[in-house]
């Protein structure tokens, strides 16, 4: 049995230690929100953050996070929207939305560190993810929205 | 509502003329027409409305990324005057209304959804609004015409009753014999950029994808493919895969060898336990760079004609000046973000599917093959796509084929999924193609003579789409080479096709893909040969091409073309017509140190009527990335038969470092709406490359990009 903390819930599971957590949640939690993309820490798809640090899933055997809190997606706004999934809608963002949760878990990670990313943050934050439907633009500008957002400025529609 | 269901009604001549358009929509006399759109009021196969004025919209193509689950709706809201955020959509099952108009099949792809379905949808939303406005007008005993609708009611001087109020008397009144459409000035919804219905579910996670299907008593399969495509199973040794924690069994199937399990996890590691002998087969000494070799001698040869205008080798012989020479483009993999998946239960009553298609009829078909039970006992249930790009339809329907494979004589649902591996090196691909061209030039600079020889497996000979191969040429292999809207007499285009060794298969942009890039850059070369700017031979060669004049000049003019850029940057321009649009772009690249950099795209499109222009520009952006992802990373190499790539790591793909700022400038147009998912990619590859010549002088011929 392995205890894990998810999204503020308290689980154990019987899986085997090794088992990457990306396929624990997914397919013995039935969290399926954190995708599969690569398998190798490629793509970003799998990101969830564990004690709030960015976390490729898919490579990460579960036994390792025992002990620490893990959000995913589902998790990520305790209450309605994170201010990134409200900018997300508000820019349209998205198109196939396979690699979305990745894209907002990565986003969150930087700006729960940097409100005022830079273009050079953003780069840096953004580019272990892979957007296939190459909605890269429209991630940087909601993630800037956001960001003005979380500073608590009016944002300019 | 397929055709073959409706009633043609004539169009009047004062209609016409006044610019309406009346329609050919009549309710289906069968009861197709009826069966899955059942509820309140169910006018026709693709619109339900409730009591609590819920509109659903059945929506018969895949939603893959490109929008279709908010603009077809929005054919419907519009001659319907609902209430959008009434409208939700529900996929269709596989039934003969719901083919497509042209490949008589349910398929979504070549850009066509909006372009076939523009006249249907909003039939089939006029006609339900017209028996609202009649049920209305029986409540309140008055003439129909004198019940106008907006915003989901309908409305009679102080009197107002909401479509679902009117429901139950709808559904109880005779289909109208013809309906008129609006005139494009009076569209509400159609022309306004509307977000996309299916949006919140992908910020939350809860989306559903092929691969998040979750069923009781399901489990999950991986199949070991063999390692050279074309390959088969000589024999194997499965019982150590077996003994491994979470598997069920071990199954030789047609493709491979899958090993299903309780969890993905489970199946993936016990695969690795399979001792497996595999036959090569033929495609054991395949080889690209022998296969280029090969394809580069086939080149000086005298192919199957493809086109031949006026006598271009007597124009070449007498030309002032000749340009020669050869480009390439590699293998490439769709690699959608979600990997191939599908979920079956095969039942002696029937079987059910589960999976993110592009090719339902396809898929039906198949698995009646696989299971012998009849076709109208396979049930299709579309998820939505985590990106297609081509790959999800196909004439086998590989991936769907193998999972009910997989399923068949198990007694629960089984979900087979693919690894991203499986998926760089188990095929499709587009198809590697090498094209030898000759041009000739007046004494003026100007192009009079062009020849062009295509080299490249055939995508659809040997399938069921064979009828468009004609004298030994399939038109995706020279679509764009052919048919050029430019201004030059004597032109010749041959193509050979070699045997088929890979499974090959239409690439967002099909035949573009490749003739964007060959042919705007050739172009390119003649206009530096001839001493001419390459806007500016291009506007001469499209004169009597308004069209296509339109989104040249708006592009260059976007872009500055002609100003000064910065130190160490350059401006190349490219553009093309394809699937019945027109797109233009003009990249600012620099290439500091031998790294080539995208800085700026600017892009013109002219679709038509842009059904939602935020998706017009969002297709643009998508396909200058989907294209220059090719143009600066995409290749597969064969070595022995094997795909040499595996992954991310060495296929890769563009990321957020390499993301070019994108400008869209969508043409107003009147003329009726064409294909925007594929059109944006086949100019980006030639503008970066014609840029990259601007900047230091060398020519790109191959693909990917290498200075």
């Amino acid at each position: 049995m392995i205890s894990l903390n998810i999204n503020g819930h308290d689980q154990d599971v019987d899986v085997e230690p090794s088992t990457p957590l990306l396929w624990v949640l997914r397919d013995t939690l039935g969290l399926t929100g954190t995708k599969y993309g690569c398998g190798i820490a490629q793509c970003g798809a799998c990101t969830v953050h564990v004690d709030g640090v960015a976390t490729r899933t898919c490579i990460t055997p579960v036994s390792t996070v025992e002990g620490q809190e893990v959000t995913t997606i589902e998790g990520l706004a305790t209450d309605g929207l994170h201010p990134l999934q409200e900018a997300w809608l508000e820019d349209d963002v998205v198109q196939c939305g396979y690699c979305q949760s990745g894209q907002i878990m990565s986003a969150a990670e930087l700006l729960a560190a940097n409100q005022e990313p830079s273009d050079a943050d953003i780069n840096a934050a953004m580019s272990g993810n892979i957007c296939r439907c190459g909605t890269y633009g429209r991630i940087r500008c909601a993630i800037k929205k956001a960001a003005a957002t979380m500073r608590g400025e009016a944002v300019t529609k | 509502m397929s055709a073959s269901r409706r009633q043609f009604i004539k169009t009047t001549g004062a209609a016409a003329a006044s610019g309406l358009v009346l329609g050919f929509y009549a309710r289906p006399s069968g009861p197709l027409g009826r069966l899955h759109a059942a509820g309140p009021f169910a006018p026709n196969a693709f619109v339900r409305i409730a009591t609590d004025d819920v509109i659903t919209i059945i929506v018969n193509k895949s939603e893959m990324g490109q929008g279709v689950y908010t603009s077809l709706p929005m054919l419907i809201a519009e001659e319907l005057d609902a209430d959008w955020k009434t409208i939700q959509v529900e996929p269709a099952p596989v039934a003969p209304e719901y083919a497509h108009p042209i490949f008589k099949m349910q398929l979504t792809g070549g850009s066509t959804s909006i372009r076939t379905s523009w006249q249907q949808f909003r039939e089939a939303g006029a006609a339900a609004r017209a028996l609202l406005v009649e049920a209305a007008a029986q409540k309140w005993s008055v003439a129909s015409s004198a019940v106008r609708t907006e915003q989901g009611h309908a409305v009679h001087g102080e009197e107002r009753l909401s479509y679902g109020a009117l429901a139950a008397t709808a559904a109880t009144l005779p289909p109208p014999e013809n309906v008129t459409l609006k005139d494009p000035k009076d569209f509400k919804i159609i022309g306004t950029n509307v977000k996309r219905l299916e949006g919140p579910s992908k910020v939350d996670g809860s989306a559903e994808f092929g691969l998040d299907v979750k069923l009781p008593g399901m489990l999950t399969a991986v199949v070991a493919h063999p390692p050279v495509c074309g390959g088969s199973l000589v024999t194997f040794e499965g019982a150590k895969a077996e003994a491994h924690p979470g598997v069920v069994k071990v199954k030789p199937i047609g493709t491979g060898i899958a090993v299903i399990a309780k969890d993905f996890w489970s199946a993936r590691a016990a695969r690795d336990l399979l001792e497996i002998e595999w036959d090569d087969g033929a495609n054991g000494d395949l080889d690209t760079a022998s296969q280029r070799k090969e394809y580069r001698a086939l080149a000086d040869e005298v192919g199957d004609v493809a086109e031949d205008h006026g006598d271009t080798a007597a124009a070449l012989s007498g030309a002032a000046t000749t340009v020669d020479a050869v480009y390439e483009v590699p293998y490439l993999a769709h690699a959608p973000m979600e990997p191939l998946n599908a979920t079956a239960h095969v039942r002696e009553d029937g079987c059910d599917i589960w999976a993110g298609t592009q090719g339902q009829s396809i898929d039906q078909m198949v698995a009646a093959h696989i299971t012998g039970l009849a076709p109208e006992k396979i049930k299709v249930h579309t998820t939505l796509l985590g990106g297609g790009f081509g790959r999800r339809a196909n004439f086998e329907s590989d991936f769907v084929a193998e999972a009910v494979q997989v399923a068949n004589g198990e007694s629960v649902p089984v979900k087979t999924v693919w690894t991203r591996e499986d998926d760089i090196q188990c095929g499709y691909y587009r198809p590697l193609y090498l094209h030898k061209l000759k041009a000739g030039l007046d004494g003026d600079g100007m192009p009079n003579a062009w020849y062009q020889h295509v080299v490249g497996e055939s995508i659809m000979a040997g399938t069921p789409m064979a009828a468009m191969v004609e004298n030994n040429v399939d038109v995706t292999s020279v679509e764009g080479a052919i048919h050029t809207p430019y201004a030059i007499p004597h032109r010749r285009i041959e193509l050979t096709t070699p045997n088929k060794r890979l499974s090959v298969l239409w690439w967002r942009s099909v035949g573009d893909s490749h003739t964007g890039f060959v042919n705007e850059s050739f172009l390119d070369e003649l206009a530096e040969a001839g001493k001419q700017d390459p806007f500016e031979l291009r506007r001469k060669l499209l004169a009597d091409q308004p069209r296509h004049l339109r989104v040249l000049e708006l592009a260059a003019e976007k872009a500055g073309w002609g100003n000064p850029l910065p130190a160490g940057r350059a401006h190349g321009i490219a553009m093309r017509k394809s699937f019945e649009s027109f797109v233009a772009q003009v990249a600012e690249v620099s290439a500091e140190g031998g790294k080539v950099r995208v800085h700026k795209v600017v892009c013109a499109v002219d679709c038509g009527i842009a059904i939602n222009p935020w998706n017009v520009e969002a297709q643009m952006e998508s396909a200058i990335v989907f294209g220059l992802t090719a143009a600066l990373h995409g290749e597969l190499t064969l070595e022995k038969g094997r795909v040499q790539q595996s992954n991310f790591h060495d296929y890769e793909m563009l990321r957020m470092d390499e993301m070019p700022e994108v400008e869209v400038h969508v043409v107003q147009s009147a003329e009726a709406p064409t294909g925007v998912g594929e059109p944006g990619v086949p100019p980006i590859a030639p503008a970066v490359a014609n840029a990259l010549f601007a900047l230091t002088g060398k020519r790109i011929r191959k693909l990917p990009i290498r200075l």
